[in-house]
C-alpha cells in the first residue's frame, strides 16, 4: 500500500488514491481530497460525508447512493449535483472510505 | 510495498466530457427479468453513462401503471428456480416463488420495481416506452408511470442512440 501527503498527514491508499485507514481521516484531509476532484465543500457536502463516516462505523460497509438517500435524507438527484457524474464513488473517495461494494 | 508519494487522485474522468450512452432495451415482463435492465441502468448512471432505457411488448408492463407493481415470478419452464418441472405448474406456485423472490430481493436491500424506476430516473435516466406496445395494450401516456419521457417508435429509438452500446433483455 502506498502512503502519501494529505494536507500535512501521513496517509495509506490504495492504488487507486483512496485512503484505506479509517483513522487516518480527519476533515481537514478531507477539505484536500475534495479540492483534488474539484469538489468545493458546503454544509450540504459535509452533512453527507459525515453521514457516510457515521454509518461506515456502524454497519463496516461503505453505504450505496440508496442508502445515502434512504437512510441519509438526501435525495439521489441532489447527490449527482453535490458529487457530480459518479457521486458513489467521489463522496467514498473524500470520505475516506473504501468504494462501496454493493450494487444498487 | 510502501512508497511515499505525490497525491495520488482517481480518474473521475471529469475532465473528459463522456459521450458514452447505453440503450436498454427491456422485453420482458416477469419480476425476474425486470431487474437486469434495472440494475445495470443504474450501475451505468452512477459511472456518468448516458442511459435510455425503451420498454416494449412484455417490458411494457413495468412501466404500467396497476401492472408495475404486481409482476410475477414464473419457475415454468426455468431449471435455473431449481423446483422440479412437475411442481412448477402446480396452482399457488407463481405466487409463492414470487413472494420468496420479493423477500430475496428486499434482504439485499434491493429496491421494488416502482422505486427502483424513481432512482434511475432521479439519477437522469431517459425511460421510453414503446408506441406498438402502447397501440396492441390499448395503452395511452395517462396510462403509464409518470417518469416516462415519451412513447417513441422503433425507429425513433434506433435514432436517438446512434452509437450507443445497446443491451437487449
Amino acid at each position: 500500500m502506498p502512503t502519501t501527503t494529505i494536507a500535512g498527514h501521513d496517509v495509506t491508499v490504495d492504488d487507486e488514491g483512496f485512503m484505506t485507514v479509517y483513522d487516518e481521516w480527519d476533515e481537514v484531509t478531507a477539505k484536500a481530497l475534495a479540492e483534488a476532484i474539484g469538489v468545493d465543500m458546503t454544509d450540504e457536502h459535509w452533512a453527507v460525508i459525515r453521514f457516510l463516516r457515521d454509518d461506515f462505523k456502524a454497519q463496516g460497509t461503505t453505504p450505496t447512493i440508496r442508502r445515502v438517500s434512504t437512510a441519509g435524507g438526501v435525495d439521489t438527484k441532489r447527490l449527482f449535483q453535490l458529487f457530480p457524474k459518479k457521486p458513489a464513488k467521489k463522496m467514498a473517495y473524500i470520505a475516506g472510505l473504501p468504494k462501496p461494494a454493493g450494487c444498487v | 510495498m510502501t512508497a511515499t508519494q505525490d497525491l495520488i487522485v482517481p480518474s473521475f474522468d471529469d475532465e473528459v466530457e463522456t459521450d458514452r450512452t447505453l440503450a436498454i432495451i427491456c422485453s420482458k415482463g416477469s419480476l425476474d427479468m425486470a431487474y437486469p435492465g434495472l440494475i445495470l441502468g443504474n450501475a451505468a448512471l452512477g459511472e456518468g453513462v448516458n442511459v435510455h432505457l425503451f420498454f416494449t411488448f412484455w417490458g411494457f408492463d413495468i412501466i404500467t401503471k396497476g401492472r408495475m407493481e404486481h409482476l410475477k415470478f414464473s419457475p415454468v419452464g426455468n431449471p435455473a428456480a431449481h423446483i422440479p418441472a412437475a411442481l412448477a405448474p402446480v396452482p399457488g406456485m407463481t405466487s409463492m416463488a414470487t413472494h420468496m423472490m420479493h423477500k430475496s430481493l428486499d434482504d439485499l436491500e434491493i429496491p421494488e420495481v416502482p422505486e427502483f424506476l424513481e432512482i434511475i430516473k432521479a439519477s437522469g435516466a431517459h425511460v421510453w416506452a414503446c408506441k406498438l406496445s402502447a397501440d396492441m395494450n390499448h395503452l395511452s401516456e395517462g396510462d403509464l408511470w409518470d417518469g416516462v419521457d415519451g412513447i417513441i417508435n422503433a425507429t425513433e429509438f434506433i435514432e436517438m442512440t446512434d452509437g450507443a452500446q445497446l443491451l437487449f433483455i
